[in-house]
């Protein structure tokens, strides 16, 4: 009866990414299929030829981590598709890392927190993140496998770890780079960076000062900020108010 | 899903039937996205919400006919002309919840 289930729960927890194909109207209703990226497959619809299109259908959906509901004829089948939670590197461990780690865990993000300063990076600090690295961040970061399910936020606001910490990230392509530091510091960062080849085309896309314009000065408000803006990018949203939103 | 899988195995683990309810269509302002889920065991326990609460009280009942039955079910809730839907929800928007034993 559930031998799909123990597989799906199998393919949640490796974090994997696939798709899960459900007839939910016309004939075999509740019939599944299991999805991977590469088209193969597990389980049965039914006809070879539905099959063969809901393979082609989940496979492109798994490229936009999209939902949907499509109607073969009379068969509909729901294609759902899982990706790995996104991930939130945060460096620097100081007082505002602490309460970002948290609002990152809530909202199913894997957090890794990297600062060289092995006073800052202590599991007393931050017991539940799933990576603690003491190391300094230009070293770490080439090893860490940055893509777009990663999001950077350097909290360390100290040149000596802000400008290699940046330097290094020009490298990688993640989702999102926040840097904490007012507009000065930015400018600052920005000119120094730029004096070390770093291209103007990356340092355009490193976002500070920080977070989405909410004006709270708390540890706790300005992390709520920096998760803010990180989930308006994450939708391709501006952040602001619903209620002034243009309706969709 | 990873929010209620721990739950659900939790069920499984006690010898408990399960059904999955899924969001797997919606029209209009709904106040979940396709793909929310609630799980509910035959106890009438449940965890996760396919909308903002409006409707999950009827899922709950159609989730225990699915265990009985063991057949799946497309429940459709929304704002109608037609009076048989007398669960609906109060967002103006319609969806599409496919209920399954698992």
């Amino acid at each position: 009866m559930s031998e799909w289930f123990d597989q799906f729960a199998e393919l949640c927890a490796a974090k994997k990414v696939f798709a899960l194909a459900t007839v939910v109207r016309g004939e075999n209703l509740g019939a599944k299929l299991i999805i991977h990226p590469d088209g193969t497959y597990s389980g049965l619809l039914g006809d070879g030829a539905l099959t063969e299109s809901v393979i082609g259908d989940a496979v492109r959906l798994m490229a936009l981590e999209q939902s949907e509901t499509i109607a073969y004829d009379d068969v509909h089948v729901f294609i759902e598709t899982y990706a790995p939670p996104p991930r939130l590197l945060i460096v620097g461990g100081v007082h505002t890392a602490i309460p970002l780690a948290q609002y990152a865990q809530l909202l199913g993000f894997r957090v890794t927190i990297v600062d060289g300063r092995g006073r800052f990076a202590t599991r007393e600090r931050f017991p539940d993140v799933d990576e603690l690295i003491v190391e300094w961040p230009d070293d770490v970061i080439p090893r860490l496998q940055i893509d777009q399910s990663t999001y950077v936020v350097v909290l360390t606001h100290d040149p000596k770890f802000d400008l290699p910490t940046l330097k290094a990230l020009a490298t990688t392509q993640p989702r999102y780079i926040g840097a904490m530091g007012s507009r000065e510091t930015r400018r600052q960062h920005m000119a120094e960076l730029r004096a070390q080849g770093v291209s103007d085309e990356f340092l355009k896309t490193v976002y500070g000062p920080v977070g989405l314009d909410l004006g709270g000065r708390s540890p706790a408000e300005m992390a709520l900020a920096i998760m803010a803006q990180i989930i308006a990018v994450r939708y391709n949203r501006r952040g602001g108010h619903l209620m002034h939103a243009a309706a969709e | 899903m990873d929010e209620i899988l721990d739950e659900i195995q939790t069920w499984r683990a006690r010898g408990d039937d399960v059904a999955l309810a899924t969001v797997v269509w919606t029209g209009g302002s709904t106040p979940r996205a396709i793909g929310a889920k609630m799980a509910v065991n035959a106890r009438g326990e449940f965890v996760g919400s396919v909308s903002g609460g409006c409707v999950e009280g009827a899922v709950i009942d159609q989730a225990r006919a699915v265990l009985k039955s063991g057949k799946p079910q497309l429940l459709n809730y929304g704002i109608s002309d037609d009076m048989a839907w007398d669960v609906g929800l109060a967002c103006g928007g319609s969806i599409q919840v496919f209920v399954e034993k698992i």
